[in-house]
């Protein structure tokens, strides 16, 4: 099992665990994450699983590729480390992650 | 989400022209073409119930077309794999030989019980129906244009800011604020760039989805000066009364804040439910309650199938509702056609279904 935080735009931080080849996205569902929606049920299509990677973990969650850089055009507040949480697989290298939540998906 | 050209989220100036002298009456109204609609109109269609279909996209396939139409899809049975457009492609020719009638950009907004029990259906563009049955086959609701949640702006919407354009001339002398990076944010820089007494384009990369043809015309108006490009992001509006001055933009060496009297963002479509939440029916979170026998809302000759319904068990999944809309048609037939006995046929042997079918 690999652990993931998630901390929410007030502070508030939830770690779970989740296993490896699940995606973020859906650890977060399975653990009723506040604020991550996920309208189109991981299929890149949407931009409602947004969130910003912490600055220590970006090398190992590597880059958005085109398909969902076109997609975080859709995001609201897009920052560096903004990514689709669907789009970022759990391996044992992703031991410890931090996302943090957006303010608003939309 | 998807965005789609300008063309498919407004009633363009010609296309007015689509009114009739009375109500179109038929026996089905079916609302939404997505997957699950499309079937119910080959399930109604052996049984001889005719069906109109409404849809606010421009072309058949609801989320399949408009969400995921290069995805595969790995769960229709007898389809190891299909994309979301073949599957809807297939559809639309498996129901061909029952010629139903599409009614696409446009939006079911008023459903009232006529006195003889049938249905008035009105749409957002003026069209009316009568129908016996109306199956609600809405997915996740209609698509609508995403909102930017900045603070305020509803107060703004209709008045300076526009998710669509209808008629060019009203942008004539604005100091228009374009957002977005996909082919309706390019295609509606290029048309109001001439009418436009400024116009800045404002993307959140230096990278466009949109038509190379369109974002190459683009960058040959920044050139010229006669559209300005700005990489950022708005995180603010500022104005009074619903009349916007300015935005203030959010770019990479600091906030920077634009004058403008108008703002047109695209941010691509969302499923809202809409209209449907005011035709009185049962609804549980956002979803019309049925029953499992035929598929029949609180009212009477409404039925809901496919992802818009909810029963205990319920599966969001297509092949339900394909199952969902052959036991509508069954109890469809018992309101469309009253005194008629249903005799039950398979199409592998019924010569009168292969006969309706064209095959025979």
């Amino acid at each position: 099992m690999t652990k993931i935080t998630f901390i929410q735009p007030d502070g508030e931080s939830q770690t779970v665990e989740a296993e490896n080849g699940l995606t973020v996205m859906e650890a977060a569902k399975l653990n009723d994450i506040a604020g991550i929606e996920a309208e189109c049920g991981g299929a890149c299509a949407c931009a409602t699983c947004h969130v910003y990677v912490d600055e220590a973990w970006r090398d190992k969650t590597g880059k958005a590729a085109d398909m969902e850089e076109d997609m975080l055009d859709f995001a609201f507040d897009v920052r560096e480390g903004s990514r689709l949480c669907c789009q970022i697989k759990i391996t044992d290298a992703l031991d410890g992650l931090v996302v943090r939540v957006p303010a608003k998906q939309f | 989400m998807i965005e789609t050209t300008p063309a498919a989220l407004e009633v363009s100036d010609i296309s007015e022209a689509s009114e009739t002298s009375g109500p179109i009456e038929t026996d089905a109204i079916v609302i939404g073409a997505g997957p699950c609609g499309l079937f119910a109109v080959f399930e109604l269609g052996l049984l001889d119930i005719k069906a109109h279909v409404i849809d606010i996209l421009d072309r058949p396939g609801g989320q399949c077309a408009e969400l995921y139409p290069e995805k595969p899809i790995y769960d229709v049975p007898a389809l190891p794999v299909v994309t979301g457009q073949e599957l809807t492609d297939r559809l639309m020719e498996q129901i061909k030989p029952f010629g139903p009638q599409f009614h696409f950009n446009e939006r079911i907004d008023g459903l009232v019980r006529e006195a003889d029990g049938r249905f008035r259906l009105t749409t957002d563009a003026g069209t009316e129906f009568l129908a016996k049955v109306v199956v609600v086959a809405a997915g996740g609701g209609s698509f609508t244009p995403k909102r930017p949640p900045l603070n305020g702006i509803e107060e703004y919407e209709g008045k300076s800011v526009f998710y669509s354009v209808r008629k060019i001339e009203t942008m004539r002398g604005h100091d228009i604020v374009i957002v977005g990076g996909g082919d309706s944010a390019l295609d509606w820089t290029l048309n109001l760039a001439p009418v436009a007494k400024s116009l800045t384009l404002i993307h959140r990369r230096d990278e466009f989805r949109a038509a190379p043809h369109s974002v190459e015309k683009m960058r040959k108006l920044v050139e010229e000066a006669t559209v300005r490009l700005m990489i950022g992001q708005v995180t603010a509006l500022e104005g009074a009364n619903g009349h916007l001055t300015a935005v203030d933009v959010k770019t990479a060496s600091g906030t920077e804040r634009i004058a403008c009297s108008a703002m047109l963002p695209f941010f691509g479509l969302t499923m809202k439910l809409g209209p449907v939440a005011n035709w009185g029916l049962n609804l549980h979170e956002n979803l019309i309650s049925v029953d499992t026998e035929r598929f029949e809302t609180s009212e009477h000759g409404i039925f809901a199938i496919g992802d818009i319904n909810t029963y205990p068990g319920k599966l969001k999944l297509i092949l339900s509702g394909f199952h969902e809309g052959a036991l509508m048609a069954q109890a469809a037939h018992k309101i469309v056609y009253p005194d008629k006995k249903l005799l039950f046929q398979y199409t592998t042997s019924s010569s009168s279904l292969q006969k309706k079918l064209g095959v025979k």
